[in-house]
């Protein structure tokens, strides 16, 4: 019998199937929704925002890895294309090709590949990426379209601005906020699709259920405490898209349940006092942002309680 | 029923079908048999017999002073043809003693049945020590040991294990099925040695049948749980906590908390004992895996060289690539298929060398998973960080020695990092420093 072949590795010798890309790819399904729901409302340009976010995404990926002299392998975690396809999401539809292409850049290269690749950034890239274009280039990443207005695009406000500012344009009813037939960034829109996906992440054990749902009460309960439409403010924006894609973010945001609950909290309080009180219409990504720079001090603080530690 | 358990945990495969329906049977004596010095937690034998001598089967052939220790015994009559270095387990090399078998099986003529409800409890824990009875679930720890609590501690209960949580194995299984009433026995005299009012068989929901059949020979003051079936339900601070609500401290043992916990095997071998007056020169081994032809549950003589109880089983189905002493997810890879049988020896599991992957190890992607299956509340991530980093003061300050080395956090990580393996290197570090 062949004993010099013997593999000798210490336990366990078993492990679960799911691994890093079977989640990332679990993530890109439950996204599918939207980002048809998006296409839809919003037409086929935006189909080209979402392709060339993510093949931009994945270039910068490969090329970050070529400079840093690692393996291309990386890439099929799929971590980029969730990037690309989280980042186009946020974008209005009729953005120009070029944006996605910086967004992305600055999203992989300048927020993740710099803190050393997956697992080494402590901010959403996604949410960096847009956050950095939202500054860079205001009244492109402000110009936003009418839902379902065939070949010319007629331009309009979000419901958010509408409220905010005052304008003069006629606010949606719950339902039209509901299924997304209204004015936003491409895949945020439909609360019902991001639902669908969201639910499906937290059946299959990807996100935990406790930040989404601490996100969203705690925007409904502050809602109600500064007079503001707490079923409005939940449906308009990002809210939906934030909650069950952005601050589920494993890599970015707290790893014990009670500081996960800790940390939807937070972001749900930032993302209305930005509402509130900010010069912009909409909180969700810098709420988010916040709490993900929150997250390593929630993790020092806040420790489960270990078997056996008990008074004797 | 079925709902009691603890927090954290896994569900890996069972693959318990490979072995489960396959009867206990015996194998043929082999000719030459290696029984190491070193079988259980505490202080290794001292050779008690000499190159040549002639050694009936349950004959004492080494023995040492310490408390915590266990005599070893030869498992067949023959001569001692060799004294020295072999293959162990534990993957060290272990002192020896080789015997060759003369074919007689010719017992020990001090040896007779002890009806041990003449006996106090102390000529029984006596007799369970002369015996050699370890601990049969894996860690093999003297059963006299712990079957001797300090005056100060009070014992209620006492649990018998059967949970059988590791997958692939089937002995406790096939044992409660075919010797029950051995292991109500052996739950009476450990017992009555303990003086406690209650006894409690403990299975999973997957052994349903077995718990049936138990139930037909239990006697007063017993009862048969029925926890949830999930690893590591067989560790004994979760089995406590699930059954009885109690939580041993950290660094506690589950006497602290009135419990002593002992395997299914273990109490069937006590009972055994008595019945027979023979020691524990053999056990009952689930020799499994998709690596073997024919799956079995075997009764194995201490010492059987490993490669005797493959062939029994009709040889290895594929090119072997691990041959592991226990289960999946605690057990050990051994080197060489001269490693005999030891008394903590639960199952031989062999993974074709197809089966096993390379997995590459990825970053931390904080998914917090091996915080949710973690059965001791741990953050498993960031002890094996430390301890990777070489930081073994904030490894022990996170809990690091609460870590039992279940492994289910390496199991689930999908990044594939061998987090077991880090905590397991603080935790020597970490004793390695106190030791000085």
């Amino acid at each position: 019998m062949e004993e010099k072949e013997l593999i000798v590795s210490s336990s366990p010798h078993i492990f679960a199937d799911e691994d890093v890309s079977k989640v990332m790819l679990n993530v890109i399904m439950s996204l599918i929704p939207a980002t048809i729901a998006g296409i839809y409302f919003f037409g086929i340009y935006s189909l080209f925002v979402i392709l060339v976010s993510i093949v931009s995404a994945v270039m910068w990926e490969g090329l970050a890895l070529l400079i840093r002299r690692k393996s291309l392998n990386s890439l099929l975690d799929f971590s980029a294309v969730v990037t690309g396809l989280l980042l186009a999401l946020t974008l209005p539809p009729r953005v120009p090709l070029w944006i996605p292409v910086i967004g992305t850049g600055v999203a992989i290269i300048l927020t993740k590949q710099i803190f050393g690749g997956l697992g080494g950034n402590f901010l959403n890239p996604a949410l960096v990426g847009r956050a950095f274009l939202l500054t860079s280039y205001p009244v492109i990443m402000t110009s936003w379209i009418n839902p379902l207005t065939s070949a010319t695009p007629v331009s309009t406000a979000t419901p958010l601005a509408i409220e905010k500012l005052k304008l003069p344009y006629s606010l949606p009813s719950y339902w039209d906020l509901f299924i997304g037939k209204v004015s936003g960034s491409i895949g945020e829109t439909s609360a019902l699709f991001l639902l669908i996906g969201g639910i499906w992440l937290i059946y299959k054990n990807i996100i935990d259920w406790r930040i989404p749902i601490s996100y969203i009460l705690s925007i409904m309960v502050l809602s109600l405490l500064f007079r503001k439409d707490p079923i409005f403010q939940i449906l308009s924006g990002g809210v939906f898209l934030g909650a069950f894609f952005m601050a589920t973010d494993w890599v970015t945001t707290p790893l014990t349940p009670k500081g996960r609950l800790i940390f939807g909290i937070g972001a749900g309080f930032l993302t209305l006092m930005i509402r509130i009180f900010g010069s912009y219409p909409e909180g969700v990504t810098y709420g988010i942002l916040v709490m993900n720079a929150l997250t390593p001090l929630i993790d020092r603080s806040i420790k489960p309680h270990k078997f056996g530690e008990v008074k004797k | 029923m079925g709902f009691l358990t603890f927090r954290g945990g896994v569900h890996p495969p069972t693959k318990k079908d490979l072995s489960k329906s396959s009867p206990i049977t015996s194998i043929a004596l082999p000719e030459r048999f290696f029984i190491p010095t070193q079988q259980h937690t505490g202080a290794p034998a001292q050779p008690l017999v000499k190159v040549k001598d002639y050694v009936y089967k349950g004959q004492k052939i080494g023995d040492a002073q310490s408390f915590v220790t266990s005599p070893i015994h030869a498992p067949t009559s023959g001569f001692v043809r060799k004294i020295g270095f072999h293959p162990h387990p534990t993957g060290k090399p272990v002192l020896t003693i080789e015997i060759e078998s003369d074919g007689k099986d010719e017992v020990f003529p001090d040896i007779s049945p002890i009806s041990w409800e003449n006996l106090s409890p102390d000529e029984i824990r006596r007799k369970i020590r002369e015996a050699g009875i370890v601990g049969l679930g894996g860690a093999a720890f003297p059963t006299h040991v712990k079957i001797t609590p300090p005056p100060e501690k009070k014992i209620d209960v006492v649990i018998l294990n059967g949970a059988e949580c590791e997958p692939y194995l089937t002995i406790d299984y096939r044992l409660m099925l075919e010797k029950p009433e051995l292991i109500i026995e052996g739950l009476q005299i450990l017992m009555y040695v303990l003086g406690v009012k209650k006894g409690i068989i403990a299975i999973e929901d997957n052994k349903k049948d077995a718990g049936e059949i138990l139930k037909k020979y239990l006697k007063k003051d017993m009862e048969i749980v029925v926890l949830k079936t999930k690893y590591p339900q067989g560790s004994e601070k979760q089995l406590i906590k699930a059954i009885l609500g109690r939580e041993v401290p950290s660094g506690g043992l589950p006497l602290d908390v009135g419990v002593i916990v002992n395997n299914v095997g273990t109490a069937c071998a006590i009972a055994e004992h008595f019945k027979t007056g023979l020691p524990l020169i053999s056990r009952g081994v689930t020799v499994t895996g998709e690596g073997i032809k024919e799956p079995k549950n075997l009764n194995v003589r201490i010492g059987t060289p490993v490669f005797k109880l493959i062939e029994e089983c009709g040889g290895f189905s594929d090119v072997p690539g691990k041959v592991i002493f226990g289960g999946p997810m605690m057990g050990v890879t051994i080197y060489s298929l001269a490693t005999p049988i030891v008394k903590g020896t639960s199952g031989v599991l062999v993974f074709p060398r197809s089966f096993i992957k390379n997995n590459d190890t990825l970053a931390c992607v904080r998914c917090g998973r091996c915080l949710d299956v973690c059965p001791m509340n741990l953050i498993p991530t960031v002890i094996a960080e430390y301890s990777r980093l070489r930081k073994t003061e904030l490894a022990e300050k996170e809990g690091a020695l609460d870590c039992m080395e279940c492994g289910s956090c390496s199991y689930i990580c999908p990044s594939r990092r061998p987090l077991v393996q880090w905590i397991r290197m603080a935790k020597s570090e970490i004793f390695e420093k106190r030791r000085k």
